[in-house]
């Protein structure tokens, strides 16, 4: 079983590098991409299967006994946004092939892509906090040379602000990790489920819980830390802007849906109380800018903000519906937002501009695109029966019930503007007539037509699937907020059956890894 | 940057840091120490023969492209953690060791290896990439 945890790990890291010693010999470097992706794909659903049929999956890396060793931990959280991944990576290949340059510096974009897919995937998986700060170093190194491939300045600058910030984040995570190892001697996630239950010290506890809440937050771009997001995303190529927009941001969330489920536990009317108000007040700042946006990219930029915090909304309420609605959020979110850039894209390319005033028409010109854009966005402003309303209505209904009318007031006036925002974006791009100075549009040539629609049609179909047939992605959703809410299943793939029911406790040690 | 102090000292610099990060890499095996931090001295010393001779030296010194040398490294560690599984079944990344003349030789030193070409491949990238634009 080791190697179905580590094969998404593996599988990238492997194409990273075939696809580096193919810089230079485009057409061959997309084909291996392409299998690669593919057999990213295929190794995620064997994951899933698994994870599906034989509960929470754990492998030692390198044959280390856990809680010494790399641990990697697949639960159905983390497999299924591992399978969503590689969905996204798999789209994002096969658009980049009209949208990137076949030769130069583009050609750089196949390895880095990989490599950060690898570093998603590792955070997802990782069993251990330190080797989960590790993985977003990975996926930070990665990004950041994606941000800048294309190289102008407007990218350059947005790469120094996303780097700067990232390092704040990063040296922050690192400082709790450490604080948390002073105090409880593991890394072990699962370990320090038990651990930080004999903590003395409850004060020091919910001082590191805010540092993480402050690092990964910085992360997951929430409210007051979101800055360097609409700063950055819309600069880079459209690909690279939706694979961050898609799955960066998400990768803080799940890891706060895992440090604050899993070991952050001990003063939830504390913390949790501190992420509900952060969920508020991201819904609505992100509704709010994106409200005040004339650009296609960077409205969608905003967006992302504002759904971030339904996604913490569901953790913060802390109960199964809750964290069913947050995962079920995040899952669909991740699928409609790379859509809709991908849209953009396409609306960019076809339409000659992505500002919204120089736009028009589009819906005489191109009635499929305007089909292809409207189920993504609705679904993002969470029109029935798309699966944006599935995933509002559970969390909703998840604060209805602890009687949080506030945030549920809340949720439900920012779903209301973000119709408002795509509602605009329809009205401007597709239904005015076109303004005197827009570029001419032209219709797809065949290529354009398969390469940058098929992916976008693809994850149409996911979000109309997810929206239609709800019951088993509910079913998988509400599994793994059951084994978020009751970790014992968690803690016991990890470090044996024993370490649960028996009070003793795990040996203590140096846990360290690295060299 | 070009003064003649830093030129001389750099000539006799160069190779003194190449060979302490060769032992900081040896060293790591059981000790203190790595690939990593290997690597990183060596990209120092690298760094050095930039700012006195030009980025064009470097490149003909290298005899390749620094990203080539990352993506060997990474080649190589990949290869090295699947020796192991290989021979006897065990999870990736699992050491694997044999006897080469009474001498002990195993994966991890392979390993080390390869974390210290992908960071010396990764620093040169930057700092050429940098000296080359700027």
């Amino acid at each position: 079983m080791t190697w179905l945890v580590a094969g998404p790990i593996v599988v990238p890291l492997s194409a990273a590098v075939v696809t580096g010693f193919l810089m230079g010999y485009g057409g061959i470097q997309r084909l291996v991409s392409l299998c690669s992706g593919i057999a990213l794909f295929g190794t995620a659903v064997a994951l899933l299967t698994n994870v599906w049929n034989e509960g929470v999956t754990a492998a030692q890396i390198g044959n280390w006994p856990s809680p010494f060793g790399i641990t990697l931990v697949a639960d159905h959280l983390s497999a299924v946004l591992v399978l969503i991944t590689a969905i996204i990576a798999l789209a994002a290949i096969v658009y980049s092939f009209e949208d990137i340059e076949r030769r130069g510096l583009a050609t750089v974009l196949h390895p880095l892509l990989h490599a950060l897919m690898a570093g998603v995937c590792g955070a997802f998986l990782a069993g251990d906090i330190f080797n989960l700060y590790v993985w977003f170093e990975v996926m930070l190194i990665a990004s950041i040379g994606l941000l800048v491939v294309g190289g102008t300045r407007a990218q350059l600058d947005a790469s120094v602000r996303y780097a700067a910030l990232s390092l704040i984040a990063t040296t922050l995570l690192l400082t709790g990790i450490g604080l948390l190892y002073g105090l409880t001697g593991t890394l072990n996630m699962a370990d320090l489920h038990l651990r930080v239950q004999e903590v003395e010290n409850e004060g020091l506890l919910t001082v590191i819980a805010v540092i993480f809440i402050v690092a990964f937050g910085i992360k997951s771009a929430v409210f007051p830390l979101f800055f360097w997001l609409p700063a950055s995303y819309h600069t880079p190529k459209v690909t690279v802007s939706a694979v961050f927009s898609g799955l960066l941001t998400k990768v803080g969330v799940y890891a706060l849906m895992r440090v604050f489920t899993l070991i952050f536990t001990n003063d939830i009317g504390y913390t949790h109380e501190i992420l509900l108000w952060v969920a508020g007040f991201t819904m609505v700042t992100g509704v709010l800018g994106a409200a005040s946006r004339n650009d296609l990219r960077r409205i969608l930029s905003f967006h992302i903000v504002s759904q971030i915090g339904y996604m913490i909304m569901g953790l913060a309420l802390y109960t199964p519906l809750g964290l069913l609605g947050g995962i079920f959020y995040t899952v669909h979110h991740i699928i409609v937002k790379a859509n809709l850039f991908f849209v953009a894209g396409a609306i960019r390319r076809f339409g000659g501009s992505s500002r919204l005033a120089r736009l028009g028409g589009l819906y005489r010109d191109a009635p499929l695109l305007a089909a292809l854009f409207f189920i993504p966005a609705f679904s993002l402003a969470g029109f029935p029966p798309l699966s944006g309303f599935w995933a509002k209505f559970l969390l909703i209904r998840a604060s209805m019930d602890v009687h949080e009318y506030a945030i549920a007031a809340t949720a439900l006036a920012v779903g209301l503007l973000t119709a408002y925002s795509m509602t605009k974006i329809w009205l401007n791009a597709f239904w005015k007539g076109r303004p005197e100075d827009a570029m001419p549009t032209r219709p797809p040539s065949r290529s354009e037509g398969f390469f940058l629609l098929a992916p976008v049609v693809g994850l149409a179909a996911i979000t109309l699937a997810i929206g239609l047939y709800v019951q088993p992605f509910y079913e998988l959703a509400e599994r793994a907020a059951q084994e978020l809410m009751h970790p014992a299943e968690y803690v016991g793939a990890v470090l044996g059956e024993d370490a649960v029911s028996g009070a003793g406790p795990s040996p203590a040690g140096p846990g360290g890894s690295g060299n | 940057m070009n003064t003649l102090v830093l030129r001389v000292a750099t000539r006799i610099l160069l190779p003194l840091i190449l060979v302490s990060s060769i032992f900081m890499l040896l060293r790591g095996h059981n000790q203190p120490g790595g690939g990593f931090v290997g690597g990183l001295i060596a990209s120092i010393g690298f760094s050095l023969h930039v700012f006195v001779s030009g980025a064009e030296a470097l490149r003909r010194m290298l005899r390749t492209d620094p990203r080539w040398i990352a993506a060997v490294g990474l080649g190589v560690a990949i290869i090295s953690g699947l020796v192991g599984p290989y021979a006897s079944g065990t999870p990736f990344l699992t050491s694997a060791w044999t006897s080469v003349g009474g001498v002990k030789v195993g994966t991890p030193l392979v390993f080390d290896v390869g974390v210290y070409l992908v960071v010396v491949g990764a620093m040169l990238t930057f700092i050429l990439g940098i000296k080359e634009q700027g």
